[in-house]
């Protein structure tokens, strides 16, 4: 039989063991404590898995991975699985762009906040901004609001004109309209700003940004998000051919190494729907099983498009805001390197245990430079981990 | 500006060079391919160290071991320069006696040591494993972060009119054919492909650091057993060295190998030299890890650097293969060329280090 090894048990992750699971035998692999993903997690009933072929492994890390085994990190063991086929679907983060204030207690990234709230975080009564970019914004205001929150303010930095087309474009697409109705009826009476974005942050204040002035707004959390960030680090580690920052795949999901798969975020930020898809096809074709069709991508260009970010959101950080938060670096200190290789030798930029994984982003996003190599331990690892 | 001189590689040993010799009042370019202090310069410890394994090697690593304790005061911070001391540690009666000669050879010499028991071991540091013999305790060797300082170095350089060339790669010195001026080759590994014959050797090493563990280790901690195994030439080896950083990381080497020129982690190798840290410090295991990398060092026949004027190449200088002890002997180094370009009188002999082939 067939040993196929799913990383992540997010939407694509476990779509892919759904149809794979039918003919194979399927360990799912995720981090967390449960399954559905960083945004999805506890949404539904379905996020289960009950297929006799299915194992699942949770709070387990890759730390490593080859072309034929995966070496995975549990808190109290570590083991390498072998694997037939190989299915990446690790999913995407959140972009942090810093701007002054960023790293105070009380700002939080949107799909985090939703995590801490899920977690047992009461916001109830709190006066929560939501500000960034992209449709999570709603979902999470929406969330926030379900759980007693009050949202004084969704600022979307994207311009009107765009977010209308976007918004008129969705009448072709019936699924998304009705979710997005759906969640036009839960957000009745929150204000959502257009062409609006966070400059800095202070105890208790915000100031607020349009391309033609500027205003305060009080808070008690801002959850700010720019968007989704590809986690590509494993396929990488494997040697998989990137373009664009995204994992290479052909029609039916399969990365440049032959018996490694990919699915979901890290091959293009396309939502729940594109993921569940993208999962199946893997799925299907890892196990020699015809595959769907793939999905229309029309929604995804749509996305992309509509929320790029503006410059001036790309230029908020300034001199002195702290870039990298494990080695306090600000913004000057890594301006005055030509490149990342200088920037982590001469200021130690993204050489802390978050290993870049968020300066890593905003500094592409901010200066343009593509960022570094990845190599084992691709999270941080216990010694006697490597030692398996 | 016609320069006086021009020194090929800015790792720490180019650095230096073009510091001395700008302080002398050369004009001089600094030429450099990638990132200033970018090779075995930001893979190595930067662990300043006296050794003694032979007379030749002791001299220069204690001359340069003064120089460093007199810059420390003008270094950055980001030097993180810490007299940390190392400790060698023996793990039996055989080791022992190994401890007590080099306390000798070390104080014949005016360095000062102590020798550490058992206990006196375990109380300087708790986390090695409980039964080892003692430990010859080395005060005033040190630990910088080498990249920081090359940059430094190279700025120095630059304040005394030296100018910095970067981006630019030297294939063959026949790109600096016009040049009146005499050359410094400090490219460490890579100096064979400027000067053809250089006898230099890669010689791979593999570190990993760990997350942020501060007091866990206290001095630069090194195995006895390196001095056996670091000798041997062709077998791949690895030894029980451990450093604490100033961030309050731990660093943990140490792995040498002959005849591989790629880059990549072996895991192979990084799993031998974890072992050997464990064997030493049990609890070292339960640490995190976050990252790992290796390096070249430029290693010679003769255990030696080369430092002097190549006998191949008119107008060359070689200030390159330092093995593993680059960072300690970079100042000495940089004073010793400058010597012989300058007709100093050197501060120690210099027939032990003159280039070969």
């Amino acid at each position: 039989m067939t040993r196929v090894v799913i990383i992540g048990a997010g939407p694509a992750g476990l779509a892919a063991a759904a149809a794979a699971g039918r003919v194979a035998r399927v360990t799912v692999i995720d981090d967390n404590t449960e399954a559905g993903g960083q945004i999805w997690r506890r949404t539904r009933n379905a996020w289960t898995i009950e297929h006799p072929g299915v194992e699942t492994k949770f709070q387990a890390r890759v730390i490593a991975a080859t072309q034929a085994d995966v070496t995975i990190e549990t808190p109290d063991s570590c083991e390498r699985l072998p694997f037939d086929k190989l299915i990446l679907a690790t999913g995407a983060r959140e972009l942090f762009l810093p701007f002054p204030g960023w790293t105070l207690p009380q700002v939080t990234g949107a799909g985090g906040l939703q995590a801490l709230v899920k977690s047992g975080l009461n916001i109830q009564g709190k006066s929560v901004v939501v500000a960034g970019t992209g449709p999570l914004l709603l979902a999470v205001a929406a969330y926030l609001k379900s759980k007693g929150a009050t949202i004084p303010l969704i600022a979307e930095q994207a311009p009107a004109a765009r977010v209308n087309r976007f918004a008129r474009s969705l009448l072709s697409h019936p699924g998304k309209l009705w979710q997005g109705a759906r969640l036009k009826a839960r957000l009745l009476g929150v204000p959502y700003r257009t062409d609006c974005w966070v400059e800095s942050a202070e105890p208790g204040m915000l100031r607020l940004r349009t391309p033609g002035g500027s205003g305060s707004q009080p808070f008690d959390y801002l959850a700010i998000g720019y968007g989704l960030w590809p986690n590509t680090e494993l396929a990488q580690l494997a040697g998989c051919r990137l373009s664009n920052g995204f994992v290479e795949v052909d029609a039916a999901q399969r990365t440049s190494i032959p018996n490694i798969y990919c699915a979901g975020e890290p091959t293009g930020i396309g939502g729940v729907d594109m993921a569940l898809a993208e999962g199946r096809i893997a799925g299907c074709h890892a196990t020699g099983q015809p595959t769907p069709p793939l999905p229309n991508r029309a929604f995804v260009q749509a996305l992309t498009t509509t929320f790029a970010l503006r410059p001036e959101v790309r230029a908020v950080a300034t001199a002195d805001t702290i870039v990298c938060r494990c080695e306090d670096v600000p913004l000057s200190r890594i301006q005055s390197c030509q490149g990342w290789r200088e920037a982590k030798l001469q200021t130690r930029c993204g050489m802390g245990p978050c290993q870049g994984r968020i300066c890593g982003p905003a500094i592409q996003t901010i200066l343009g430079w593509p960022h570094q190599s990845i190599r084992e331990p691709v999270f941080p690892a216990r010694i006697e981990s490597l030692l398996t | 500006m016609a320069a006086d001189a021009i020194v090929i590689g800015a790792g720490i040993v180019g650095a230096a060079c073009a510091d001395e010799l700008a302080r002398c009042g050369l004009k001089v370019l600094i030429v450099e391919a990638g990132e200033i202090g970018g090779g075995a310069t930001a893979a190595g410890m930067g662990h300043i160290v006296v050794m003694d394994d032979s007379e030749a090697e002791f001299a220069l690593t204690h001359y340069s071991a003064r120089l460093w304790e007199e810059l420390a005061d003008e270094l950055p911070s980001g030097a993180e320069y810490t007299a940390a001391g190392t400790l060698w540690v023996a793990a039996d009666d055989e080791e022992m006696a190994e401890v007590r000669r080099k306390h000798s050879f070390y104080a014949q010499r005016g360095v000062r040591t102590e020798i550490l028991d058992a206990q006196d071991l375990e109380q300087a540091e708790p986390n090695l494993r409980k039964g080892l013999a003692g430990a010859l305790f080395v005060p005033a060797d040190a630990i910088v972060y080498p990249p920081r300082v090359a940059a430094f170095l190279v700025e120095c350089a630059c304040r005394n009119g030296a100018r910095l060339e970067r981006g630019r790669r030297i294939h063959n010195m026949a790109e600096l054919a016009n040049a009146t001026a005499l050359i410094v080759n400090a490219t460490g590994a890579s100096a064979p492909a400027l000067s053809p014959g250089l006898d230099i050797q890669p010689r791979k090493g593999h570190l990993l650091i760990t997350d942020r563990y501060p007091g866990f280790v206290r001095h630069q901690l090194v195995e006895l057993g390196y001095l056996k195994s670091a000798h041997s030439i062709d077998e791949d080896s690895v030894a029980f060295n451990v450093q604490p950083r100033q961030t309050g990381q731990v660093l943990i080497g140490s792995s040498r190998q002959y005849g591989s020129s790629d880059p990549a982690i072996e895991h192979r190798m990084m799993k031998r030299m974890l072992e050997r840290a464990a064997l030493y410090m049990p609890s070292i295991g339960r640490l995190s890890a976050i990252r790992g990398w290796t390096g070249f060092r430029a290693s010679t026949p003769g255990k030696l650097p080369y430092i002097g004027r190549s006998p191949r190449q008119p107008n060359v200088w070689i200030a390159s293969g330092h093995e593993g002890l680059g960072i300690t002997t970079s100042l000495a180094t940089a004073k010793l060329l400058a010597d012989q370009i300058l007709n100093r009188q050197p501060a120690i002999p210099l027939e032990p280090y003159a280039p070969n082939g």
